[in-house]
């Protein structure tokens, strides 16, 4: 006697089945096939440049936040340990100060002798009457609210002179906030155009087969056992809309950091090393590939296989 | 294997097809359902597989009360019955084989076991040389045998046939009915609905008639009962 029972544990040649079903249909759906294909292609090359100029921009930024530092300058008239633990205590209680370190004038001329090097000879005339400040060196624990660290700083009594990175500093990190806003709002809208095109294309496929699938209830079909080669459609429409993605990423990540990188110098700008960035993002490019496509797949399931 | 106590059927539209349906039918029958058109002949058998669910009334399949089987568990039942419709319903871009083993593949057989068995009931309904056939290569009487094939190939307590000669000539429809017979004599209940005054006549065997959704005639070894 054949086994009739309902299995919960897909069988692999199941599996299989559903495979070669899917694909099937991918084959058939001609034309709509291309052009979800060529939504999901041109999705994911928008979503592959993004990422790639979103995650360096993020490394850049990281390396820079990193050194953003405040340097408070305290009144000459300041002289006794009391007003400058004083002047700890507020710097302290500012919140989004992560660290408060004291420098003395006499570290401060060393730091500014050792830092000119051999220029830096002359200003050792100046040991006997050093011109520089006390300072204390303030590190903001978000570096994007060092502007208002700094403004609060300066209404501190016994401050006379706030410093911190240059303008350029400041602005990249700003760029980077709205780069970061910009560039996922863009990549969501991409990516639920793309679902639905994939959705679309599906829809075509099951009202074309309605017939049929009411058939295959008929001989004691599961509703999983219809659904699955509409999901192995979806993916595949997202893998196959993937290749052209990684493909330009992969390559035009590889032109840059290898042989533009020859020609130009990069003063400060470090890229994510090819090896193995451009292989992490061709990952995260057909991960997304894949969930457009199966999410495609399971909306228009979901709307038009009421089974 | 079949019993239907007070079963009314009323559609969404406000028809009602069946008005108080009791019918027994044992393991082993073979029966026509007769009457005239729109009498509800197709939705009584519809029932018996859960295409339809009875308004009021209990619908018992093999024991299944079908009125509370779960939806989920429909195609479990469905394994258990064999359904063959005027219009064949064969999946018309699978050959001959695949359409009968699709029957197997969606309970996972094996391809082994399912080779085998297509093969079997190929040969039960003399198909076996149009396997890789599509079924618009098929003439009507042959894409029956394919749709009985398919029926039958879960080895089913109950096969339904609904107006299964409806579309065939004389002579064809003669030869499904041998085939009907022979599938009967092995111990399949078979329910069969029809227009077909000469095969009842002449094949004799239990009438069940309903006019107007009602039990209107149920006989053994009865006859057609109305102008062909
Ligand atoms: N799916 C349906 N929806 C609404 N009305 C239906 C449906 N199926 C059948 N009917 C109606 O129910 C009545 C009985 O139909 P049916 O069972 O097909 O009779 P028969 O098979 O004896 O011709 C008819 O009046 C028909 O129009
Ligand atoms: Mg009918």
């Amino acid at each position: 006697m054949m086994n009739t029972g309902v299995s919960t544990v897909m069988k692999l040649r199941t599996m299989g089945r559903h495979f070669r079903e899917g694909s099937k249909s991918v084959w058939r759906n001609g034309w709509m096939t291309v052009s979800s294909v060529g939504a999901v292609t041109t999705t994911l090359l928008l979503v592959g440049v993004f990422l790639a100029l979103m995650l360096n921009l993020n490394q850049i930024t990281q390396e820079v936040e990193k050194d953003v530092e405040i340097k408070v300058l305290l009144d000459r008239t300041l002289q006794d340990d009391q007003d400058i633990n004083r002047v700890e205590k507020e710097l302290k209680s500012i919140s989004d100060v992560r660290s408060v370190k004291f420098s003395s004038k006499e570290k401060e001329l060393e730091q500014l002798i050792e830092s000119m090097g051999d220029e830096g000879k002359a200003f050792e005339l100046f040991d006997q009457s050093n011109p520089l400040k006390d300072a204390f060196v303030v590190k903001p624990s978000d570096p994007t609210e060092t502007i208002a660290v700094a403004d609060k700083i300066k209404s501190i009594k016994g401050v006379s002179e706030v410093n911190y990175g240059e303008e350029i500093v400041q602005r990249l990190l700003q760029f980077n906030e709205y780069a970061r806003t910009i560039g996922l709002a863009l990549i969501i809208a991409l990516v639920f155009t793309a679902i639905f095109l994939i959705s679309n294309t599906i829809k075509i496929t099951i009202i074309a087969r309605k017939k049929e699938i009411g058939i295959m209830k008929l001989v004691g079909a599961t509703n999983g056992f219809i659904r699955w080669p509409f999901f192995i459609e979806g993916m595949l429409l997202g893998v196959l809309g993937a290749i052209i993605p990684i493909t330009a990423v992969v390559s035009g990540y590889y032109y840059l950091y290898y042989k533009l990188r020859d020609k130009i110098q990069f003063e400060f700008i470090q890229l994510l090393p090819f090896d193995p960035f451009a292989w992490q993002l061709s990952l995260l490019i057909l991960g997304i590939g894949v969930f457009i496509g199966i999410w495609g797949s399971v909306m228009s399931v979901r709307k038009f296989l009421k089974v | 294997m079949i019993e239907m106590q007070s079963v009314y059927k009323t559609y969404p539209n406000g028809v009602t097809a069946l008005n108080g349906i009791d019918v027994h039918i044992a393991q082993g029958e073979f029966v026509y359902v007769v009457g005239p058109s729109g009498a509800g002949k197709s939705t009584f058998t519809r029932l018996m597989f859960r295409e339809e669910k009875p308004t009021k009334g209990t619908v018992l399949v093999n024991n299944i009360n079908l009125s509370k089987l779960k939806e989920r568990k429909i195609p479990k039942l469905r394994r258990q019955i064999g359904v063959v419709y005027q219009d064949f319903r064969l999946l018309p871009k699978l050959s001959v084989y695949e359409n009968i083993a699709f029957a197997l593949e969606v309970i996972e057989e094996s391809q082994k076991n399912i080779r085998k068995r297509v093969m079997d009931v190929l040969d039960q309904v003399r198909l076996k040389n149009k396997a890789r056939f599509i079924p618009d290569e098929l003439s009507g009487g042959e894409q029956q045998r394919v749709s009985i094939a398919r029926a039958i190939v879960n080895y089913p307590k109950l096969l339904i046939a609904d107006e299964p000669t409806g579309n065939l000539d004389p002579e064809t429809s003669w030869e499904i009915m041998s085939i009907l017979e022979e599938i009967n004599a092995s111990g399949t209940t078979v329910v069969m609905a029809t227009h077909s005054k000469d095969i009842v006549d002449k094949m004799r065997k239990r009438v069940i008639a309903i006019e107007d959704g009602l039990v209107a005639r149920d006989e053994h070894r009865g006859e057609y009962g109305y102008e062909a």
